[in-house]
């Protein structure tokens, strides 16, 4: 068994209702890669990261994190979580709560990791993400663009394995956009495996280890940026990438 | 008007009396009420049939009924049985009555909660019931605190019909000075009066609670 390999899925399907959502999908994602999910809207990209951190609960197939199949009878998936970091569209802050709150939230609540110790890792954190000056404010001041990297810093603070990213920057200003794939892309470059639903096909390009292009619930194509990108083999994708270029 | 002012003096330590025990059948009764409706206000969302089904057969009976006749079913059935006090019978039949609205008013402001919260709790590795209470929770009830205001008063009017099982409260007062001084007008404008000098205290209240959320955020 490869060590390496941080999450697998074998013949995953989802259904809501009637609605089959994900059919037979395949991914290996391994430690420290960068995989960028993209695909039309209503594709399953949404549904597919979700299904990784057990948000959504699989019909059929496999999931296996770290070498181990999850499967909601038989582990704590609050526990599973812990490990697998989301950062969402609409960042979800908690309003009533200041920046560093947001942030020491899960590590002391979920932890149990003493308050003083969990600040001063939160706040190592935010000076990472740039916002070393924004502890004590509420999220309700803050830009889009400050509000995702909170988000990216209070998902870090629990040291999960792997970070999903549910299109990180759609609900952003185009000028606030840089800043938070500059924060990803740090990220990226310090190891952290990463499964990332984007537009951002520059940061794909740049970023991304693998691109996986999905459609109607199928993954259609799988391959490095270049090849996937400058090379596509389906015309499915070819289709797909000239409609957004 | 001068009647009505020398009525008011000689008759203030009997209301204030009155006032004392609205006052604290009223807080009684809403401090019981608010955990009652929050209880069957996490009923109706639990997403559990029977439990849904429990509440809203809970809510209906209350909808469906007369306060007075709830006062009174309850006061015969505890007083008789359990042998509990006058003054506790009557907070239980106002709690009984309040929770259902307050539940409403619950479940209300925590539905009208972003799902995203619940979600980005859930993602940290936070279990369901954690997020309620630490994430959403706390946001409901900032949201609530208008309609709960205005649930109080009316629970705080509505605390004039415990007058009927006995209780002496300001309504009972009035009632009982009427009557004996064949001058229920006075008496009944006297009571007026100090349920608007509380309502309008409670407003206040609720007015600066609101302003001070509203500077927090
Ligand atoms: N909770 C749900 N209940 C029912 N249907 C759902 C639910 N969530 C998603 N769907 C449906 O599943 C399909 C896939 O949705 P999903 O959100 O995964 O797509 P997506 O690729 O993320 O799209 P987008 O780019 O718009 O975010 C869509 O048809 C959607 O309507
Ligand atoms: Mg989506």
């Amino acid at each position: 068994m490869n060590t390496n390999e941080m999450i697998r899925v074998e013949k995953l399907n989802k259904f809501f209702g009637d609605l089959h959502v994900l059919k037979d999908i395949d991914l290996k994602v391994n430690e420290s890669d960068v995989v960028v999910l993209v695909g039309a809207s209503g594709s399953g990209k949404s549904t597919l990261l979700r299904c990784l951190n057990f948000l959504e609960i699989k019909n059929d197939g496999k999931i296996i994190i770290d070498g181990e199949q999850v499967e909601k009878e038989t582990h704590d998936l609050n526990k599973i979580r812990e490990r697998v970091g989301m950062v969402f569209q609409h960042f979800n802050l908690f309003p009533h709560k200041t920046v560093i709150e947001n942030v020491i939230e899960a590590p002391t609540q979920v932890k149990g990791i003493a308050k003083s110790k969990a600040i001063q890792e939160g706040k190592e954190l935010l000076d990472k993400v740039g916002l070393g000056d924004k502890y004590d404010v509420y999220p309700s001041t803050l830009s889009g663009g400050q509000k995702q990297r909170v988000a990216i810093a209070r998902a870090l603070a629990m040291k999960p394995d792997v970070m999903l990213f549910d299109e990180p920057t759609s609900a952003l200003d185009p000028e606030l956009v840089g800043e938070v794939l500059a924060t990803m892309k740090e990220l990226a470059e310090e190891g952290m495996t990463m499964v990332v639903v984007t537009h951002e096909m520059g940061f794909a390009r740049e970023v991304g280890d693998w691109v996986v292009y999905m459609h109607d619930g199928k993954i259609v194509e799988y391959g490095h940026p270049s090849e996937l990108f400058d090379n596509p083999k389906e015309e499915r994708t070819k289709a797909f990438l000239s409609s957004i270029l | 008007m001068s009647h009505l002012i020398e009525v008011f003096i000689d008759t203030y330590d009997l209301f204030l009396n009155g006032l004392w025990i609205t006052l604290k059948l009223s807080a009684a009764s809403l401090f019981i009420a608010f955990f009652i409706g929050l209880f069957f206000a996490i009923l109706k969302i639990s997403n559990i049939k029977i439990l849904e089904w429990i509440a809203d057969a809970y809510i209906w009976l209350v909808r469906g009924t007369p306060l007075i006749v709830q006062i009174f079913v309850l006061y015969y059935g505890l007083v008789e049985i359990v042998l509990i006090p006058m003054f506790w019978a009557g907070a239980a039949g106002l709690a009984f009555h309040s929770g259902a609205y307050i539940a409403e008013i619950i479940r209300g402001a925590i539905q009208s909660i972003d799902k995203g919260q619940m979600e980005a709790g859930r993602s940290l590795g936070m279990t369901t019931g954690k997020t309620m209470k630490r994430i959403i929770l706390p946001q409901a009830f900032r949201r609530a605190v208008p309609s709960l205001g205005n649930q109080f008063i009316i629970g705080i009017k509505d605390s004039s019909l415990v007058s009927f099982i006995g209780l002496q409260e300001i309504f009972g007062v009035a009632s009982s000075g009427g009557s004996n001084n064949f001058d229920y007008l006075t008496y009944y404008f006297i009571a007026a009066i100090y349920y608007l000098v509380i309502v309008l205290a409670l407003t206040l209240i609720v007015n600066y609670i609101e302003n001070r959320m509203a500077k927090s955020d």
